[in-house]
């Protein structure tokens, strides 16, 4: 299908905002000005005020010389990305696909959306005349390529839809900053005579690259099609979605859960369809009041049974506040990926990590209480005990290296090694007695020393003395000596862990 | 008629006992490897797709216990299992249970906020039929919350393992024995150096329609081993012999 996007280009977007928001500053030349190197220099200025010389960029106080009842509103940062942001979404009913364009304008992807308002004409025509009709003064372009119709909307004079393949054509009459090129090149074209773009179009391309660099190539290539140029659509294109407008706003429990159980049934039709499951779901209520409300859950492995899928959203249907209604629900699947097609089939027979059930029970887990954390270990290359396990980054991933189970290692490790006090002979004897917590152990059997280096590639430290120890009530701990004897001996001692 | 009777009770009796999810003698395959604990349950069978209650009163007791039911967890998984071990804090030492033959990342581990949300995610795991075994480490446990678990395993014949630290009350509770492992001194041969192997005291406080008792155990040679009576005992017994000789 061929491509066609339109430019909407707000010629006065801020000052025609605040015309609708304050009706007395409509007959009245006005300015938004912003401080700049301790002057207030204009930003934006109605068409009044243009229409009697006054421009962005000019200093107010020499506006306010030949033009003194003049009126200066402050300008409010941001206001012009929040503006095209909020059009940008509202422009959402005519085309899926619509970006914003700094500073003052909007992008759409319209290939395909045209002939439900009947062909481009009129595709152009009612998006313009309910723009005006709001206030804003807007001029729009439609064409093959971003460029072109960007060109178009902000320097074309005639027909503002350029039929297919004839962006060249409808380019060569326009300035060169129609290309959107920086203001250097734009200028170094000028100095040269080169005022329109036909000017140069036929110049050879190892020319133009050689006195004006790639900038202009690439902007004329996209502006002719030549070279691809992407657009960032506003609100992201979930290709896993389903929604369910209701004839009757819904309030109550049971209702979402009919139109979930509805989504949910399509959409993983859908996915097992096409042997895929769902990582991510999003349930979203578009509510009578215009607000959204939004609920989310996500899943260890990939699936599309709806049943699990639907408890696991049960759980959360509580946290929807419908106020007066809702009337859309959708339900998107933003994170997909391939599930076995077999396995679900099987799922009953498998036992330990690939059981299906298994996933769901960590699930349910998860999604009641998000606090909890769940994880598994694998073994990690580290003799450092702190960090001899690494936490395992799905629930299926299997172990690269064995568990070592050739030194003595405590059933019970505690989170950080208490300081205990001992009695031992010197140099490197395990200790005769030590005491922890006021109580005193005496030693009988002892293993050890085992030494295990600090990694310094990781952190600095002293190197650590393991000793498995057994009292005399039959208790065994894991105790160590940090570092070398020196003349300081306190808190040398640790107790690390406890053995079976 | 009185006989008739008397064979319906004794038949009752066997269904509850099978309900309650002791076996019959006759299915000694799942063994445990307890070897003369096992005795102790009715029928002589190890109950699975039960409850069992493991009682500590400090740290040291509750790491003999976590390696005691390691030990236990080994023949469970042998079939390549998984099992949930739901706690509040990071507490086990993952590399530690290797000794006892449970390969570590078989192990969901579930670190719960409260000790409530330890128990409702116990009974959620219990009622999984693609668990193994689910272990809790607890303090409280009262008799309707193990009530509620065991009607949860009876189900889905999951084995459960209840690990409380430090209990402030020990009451009734509907679990089908109730345990207490400590530490004992581990022996070696004569003039060895170093540490021997993990020995216990298993103690069994409470077993429903079994017998309560006391044995010592060694964990070698990846299973477990009754530690035989010392000597002395028998010499005892040898002179007592001689005297009524």
């Amino acid at each position: 299908m061929k491509r066609r996007f339109a430019s909407i280009w707000f010629r006065h977007l801020i000052t025609d905002w605040l015309t609708i928001r304050r009706p007395e500053l409509s007959n009245k030349p006005f300015v938004v000005a912003a401080p700049l190197h301790g002057r207030m220099v204009i930003s934006a200025a109605n068409a009044i005020a243009e229409a009697q010389g006054i421009n962005r960029g000019m200093v107010v106080a020499d506006a306010k010389a030949f033009l003194p009842d003049l009126e200066v509103i402050d300008e409010r940062p941001k206001l012009a990305e929040k503006l095209l942001k909020a059009i940008g979404r509202w422009c959402i009913r005519f085309t899926p696909i619509v970006a914003v364009d700094n500073p003052e304008g909007l992008l759409l992807d319209i290939s395909g959306c045209t002939h439900l308002w009947g062909g481009e004409r009129e595709y152009l025509k009612d998006i313009v005349n309910r723009l005006r009709s709001r206030g804003y003064d807007t001029r729009m372009a439609i064409a093959d390529t971003v460029g072109t119709a960007w060109a178009v909307a902000h320097y074309g004079k005639a027909t503002p839809i350029i039929a297919s393949s004839c962006q060249l054509d409808a380019l060569l009459k326009l300035p060169p900053i129609a290309l959107r090129l920086e203001i250097d090149i734009v200028e170094r074209l000028h100095k040269l005579g080169l005022k329109t773009v036909g000017s140069f179009a036929a110049i050879p391309r190892s020319v133009l690259r050689r006195r004006f660099g790639e900038g202009l190539l690439l902007r004329l290539g996209q502006a002719c099609g030549w070279e691809e140029e992407f657009i960032q659509p506003l609100k992201p294109i979930v290709p896993y979605e389903e929604r369910l407008p209701c004839l009757e706003p819904i309030r109550t429990d049971k209702g979402i859960e009919i139109a979930l159980q509805r989504l949910l049934e399509a959409l993983c039709k859908r996915l097992s369809g096409e042997g895929k499951g769902l990582r991510e779901a999003a349930l979203k209520c578009h509510r009578v009041d215009g607000k959204m409300v939004q609920i989310d859950i996500g899943t260890s492995r990939a699936t599309a049974n709806v049943t699990h899928i639907f408890k696991l959203f049960a759980l959360r249907i509580s946290q929807i506040e419908p106020a007066l209604g809702i009337e859309l629900f959708v339900l998107e699947a933003p994170k997909v990926e391939d599930a076995d097609p077999v396995q679900e089939a099987l799922w009953s027979n498998r036992t330990g990590l690939e059981n299906m059930e298994v996933a769901e029970l960590l699930d349910r887990l998860k999604s009641r209480d998000a606090s909890c954390s769940i994880y598994r270990y694998l073994p990690d290359q580290h003799y450092w005990p702190e960090r001899s396990v690494s936490v395992a980054s799905s629930i299926t991933e299997k172990p690269t290296i064995d568990w070592q189970a050739d030194r003595p290692r405590p059933t019970r490790l505690l989170a950080s090694p208490e300081p205990i006090t001992v009695t031992a002979p010197i140099p490197d004897y395990p200790p005769l007695l030590f005491r922890y917590k006021g109580e005193v152990h005496i030693i009988k059997k002892a293993d050890g020393p085992e030494r295990i280096e600090r990694e310094w590639w990781i952190d600095k430290g002293e190197h650590r003395d393991y000793y498995y120890v057994e009292d005399d009530k039959g208790q065994r701990y894991w105790l160590y000596r940090s570092g070398h004897y020196d003349d300081d001996q306190s808190s040398q001692w640790f107790l690390h862990g406890f053995f079976a | 008629m009185l006989k008739d009777k008397r064979e319906v009770l004794s038949q009752l009796k066997k269904d509850l006992l099978h309900w309650q999810g002791f076996m019959p003698k006759e299915c000694r395959v799942e063994q445990i490897g307890l070897g003369p604990v096992e005795e102790a349950f009715p029928n002589g069978v190890f109950p699975m797709g039960t409850v069992h209650e493991f009682i500590s009163t400090c740290r040291e007791e509750s790491a003999a216990s976590s390696g005691f039911i390691s030990g236990l967890l080994a023949n469970l998984m042998k079939n390549g299992g998984v099992c949930l071990w739901i706690s509040t804090i990071k507490a086990l030492f993952p590399p530690g249970i290797k000794i006892f033959g449970v390969e570590p990342h078989r192990i969901v581990f579930v670190c719960m906020k409260r000790e409530k949300d330890v128990l409702w995610a116990m009974e959620e795991a219990l009622k999984c039929e693609g668990i193994t075994a689910v272990i809790a480490e607890l303090q409280e446990l009262d008799f309707m919350q193990s009530r509620r678990l065991q009607l949860a395993v009876e189900k889905s014949r999951v084995t459960g393992f209840v690990l409380r630290c430090n209990p402030r009350r020990i009451g009734a509770t509907a679990c089908v024995a109730r345990w207490q492992i400590r530490s004992l001194s581990s022996e070696l041969d004569e003039g060895m150096p170093g540490v021997g192997f993990p020995r216990w005291e298993v103690e069994l406080l409470k077993v429903r329609n079994g017998n309560p008792g006391a044995w010592k155990m060694e964990w070698s040679e990846e299973r477990f081993i009754p530690v035989i009576q010392p000597p002395i005992q028998a010499t005892n017994s040898m002179e007592q012999n001689r005297k009524i000789g």
